[in-house]
């Protein structure tokens, strides 16, 4: 067991060391307030997606967030492949031809609007980034195909902050025509509350709270960063499954072979 | 496992090859049947594991240069192309962005295990000085890589950096708009940042080249630092290091696998996922975890030319020191002093990459400070002192005789009797 003592002693010093800087990193961000943790079904090493709570998700982002919001990154065919809501073809090609789009030209020079199919992007709310941000009180309201890896702590930061909004402002915050949100830092968020319970009619009956909608968008979201988490945890399963037989085989081959060497 | 052992080509076809071009002499004698101390610890596993980790990131790389595109507008976006659409490239980018991390922190232990044993002394300072450079170029290359995503830290990141060049007086600023390829950090810059990411790995791997080479001349140091004596000390690299560094590779790389498939983003900064946005400063702005004891030298000063001239300083001082640590005595193990210092150093270190991550104020300003004196001094003061006054342990006689050597040392001398003789002399 020597062998393992000394690559373990030596390589762990160092990756407690690499894990205690980057969090030290994520701590100089620093938000006012502590993380509320609902637990999410895609957490841990073998977390998978709940799709119910996707599809609702998706439900809250086109009829509240994507008013303002846009998620460039996402196309209309990712609603249905494996591992996020698999929503039925049918079904996202009868979304998509709810939207509009300018493509191209005819033979006259003139522009042709035609009805999205599964190819398409998610449709963008602004023309440009100065119609957004005139529209949203000087602040450009981010893209949010990539919005839960650019949080620290990403999914639980954005669940707190949808659940977040509070009423009653603290008497030492001057926030001006912002809102007041502990979880945001600083505390003033030029985003209005989004979320009031029952701004979505949910397709499967769920009651629409306002914490349920928070939870079923983060869950959205977290999918919409990385439609192949799924995918990513399964294949490392099988990886490191194969590593570890490996490991057990070179660790004999070691000791016999070394045996006789003195 | 024989000192005298030469490589007798079997069949026609080798014996015709071996006299056009010995291609099976060189592979038997560089990876077969070359003579290895028999004593190495699994320290010594980190070159074969760095040289799967240089092979990894070009493989990976060029995967990703086929879908990646060097344009200020395109680059974030061909990025989320290649984590989403392109077949497996998440697990190729991932595999890349984890794999220079898991380079970095193979090469550190590489390099600590170089200090300990003394693997830069005599006969070995072009194997040291030739692996400095190796770094160096790793750092360039991962430093330019980390821009091409062209998030807010590739870009605030390549700002400030590069910025750093234009403290140099007179011939700063020229050199400066030459880097960026204008005034500021643009698309020129990402052009060009991706040429040169793409051209130095190559780079990187000839050099590595001639550090294997230089090593095969001297043959490995070992944990005692006694030279080999004969073919009682040595065994073959095939089949007992093969098996023994592909181990200790299969670790490294379930560590590796942990991070890709579990943890792909815990050692980069959220903000990369942000566009890069040239009117946006982000309110941190730090640059890789394995910059950061670099990084922490340099706000440690408070005059900005001085702070660029020491965190140079502190990876050009490597390239002396051969001529700085004088002692005979290779090991630590035989330098209860040195393990001291040495302990203290590797402490100095890993401090210094806490603090490269915070803001330099206060105790942590102080504590950065007290860390870069300590790092130049263990090169500057300690080692030439010690290499004087040190005492150091009674040694083996050799490698496979356990029995203490008898000969009286000299502070500064104590090698063991008789006339070292190297692994490649018996050829």
């Amino acid at each position: 067991m020597n062998i393992f003592k000394n690559i373990f002693k030596n390589n762990f010093v160092l990756l407690l060391f690499l894990i205690s800087i980057s969090g030290s990193v994520n701590a100089a961000e620093g938000t006012t307030f502590k993380n509320q943790k609902p637990g999410f079904s895609f957490e841990g090493p073998f977390g998978k997606f709940d799709k119910e709570s996707l599809k609702r998700g998706y439900q809250v982002y086109s009829e509240v967030c994507s008013a303002c919001h846009g998620m460039k990154q996402l196309s209309f065919r990712n609603l249905s492949q494996p591992g996020g809501p698999e929503f039925s073809v049918e079904k996202v090609k009868a979304i998509a031809s709810g939207y509009s789009i300018i493509d191209g030209t005819n033979e006259y020079g003139e522009p042709i609007e035609r009805s999205m199919v599964l190819t398409d992007r998610f449709p963008q709310p602004y023309g440009n980034k100065d119609e957004a941000k005139a529209a949203n009180n000087g602040a450009y309201p981010p893209d949010l195909s990539l919005i839960v890896k650019a949080r620290v702590d990403g999914y639980n930061y954005l669940y707190s902050l949808l659940n977040g909004y509070e009423e009653e402002i603290p008497e030492d915050k001057d926030i001006g025509d912002l809102s007041y949100n502990p979880w945001f830092p600083g505390g003033a968020i030029a985003m209005y509350q989004p979320l009031y319970d029952e701004s979505v009619e949910y397709e499967d009956g769920t009651i629409a709270t306002i914490d349920q909608m928070s939870y079923d968008v983060t869950n959205f979201l977290t999918w919409a960063a990385e439609p192949t988490m799924e995918e990513r945890k399964k294949l490392g399963f099988v990886v490191m499954g194969f590593l570890v037989v490996f490991l057990i085989l070179m660790y004999l081959s070691v000791n016999k072979l070394f045996r006789d060497v003195h | 496992m024989n000192h005298d052992y030469q490589y007798t080509p079997k069949n026609g076809f080798s014996k015709w090859l071996d006299k056009r071009l010995p291609l099976m002499r060189f592979a038997d004698e560089n990876l077969l049947s070359f003579p290895t101390p028999k004593n190495l610890n699994y320290f010594y596993t980190f070159g074969f594991i760095l040289t799967m980790c240089l092979v990894t990131q070009i493989i990976t790389g060029i995967v990703l240069a086929m879908h990646y595109v060097p344009n200020t507008t395109l680059a974030f976006d061909s990025i989320e192309h290649i984590m989403r659409d392109v077949n497996y490239g998440w697990l190729i980018r991932y595999t890349h962005s984890n794999g220079a991390s898991m380079f970095f922190l193979a090469v550190f232990i590489h390099m600590f295990r170089g200090l300990y044993y003394g693997s830069y002394k005599e006969p070995r300072e072009i194997i040291w000085i030739l692996g400095v450079v190796i770094f160096l170029l790793m750092i360039i290359t991962g430093f330019m890589g980390y821009v091409l995503p062209w998030g807010q830290m590739s870009f605030w990141g390549a700002t400030v950096i590069t910025n750093l060049v234009a403290t140099i007086p007179i011939i700063g600023e020229p050199v400066l708009t030459l880097l960026l390829g204008g005034y500021s950090v643009d698309n020129p810059t990402l052009n060009r940042f991706f040429s040169l990411h793409y051209l130095l790995p190559f780079v990187i791997f000839g050099v590595v080249i001639l550090h294997i080479w230089a090593l095969h001349v001297t043959g490995n140091n070992n944990p005692t630092g006694i030279e080999v004596k004969d073919s009682k000390d040595t065994i073959s690299f095939h089949p007992y290091y093969t098996v023994k560094d592909l181990f200790a590779y299969i670790v490294f790389l379930l560590m590796f696998c942990y991070f890709i498939f579990y943890n792909p983003n815990i050692l980069g900064h959220p903000d990369n996922y942000i566009e890069a946005d040239p009117m946006l400063t982000p309110a941190h702005i730090v640059p890789e975890w394995y910059l950061l004891p670099f990084y922490a030298i340099l706000r440690a000063v408070p005059d900005k030319l001085m702070g660029v001239l020491l965190m140079f300083g502190s990876i050009v001082v490597l390239f002396f020191l051969p001529w700085l640590d004088t002692m005979k005595v290779k090991s630590a193990r035989y330098r209860p002093l040195y393990k001291i210092f040495f302990i203290l150093f590797v402490i100095s270190c890993l401090l210094l990459g806490y603090l490269g991550a915070k803001a330099p104020e206060g105790i942590y300003l102080f504590l950065s400070r007290v860390s870069t004196i300590y790092y130049f001094a263990f090169f500057l003061v300690i080692m030439p002192v010690l290499s004087r006054i040190e005492k150091p342990l009674p040694m083996p006689i050799g490698i496979s005789n356990p029995a203490l050597n008898n000969t009286v040392y000299d502070s500064g001398g104590g090698v063991a009797s008789g006339t070292p003789s190297y692994a490649m002399d018996s050829k």
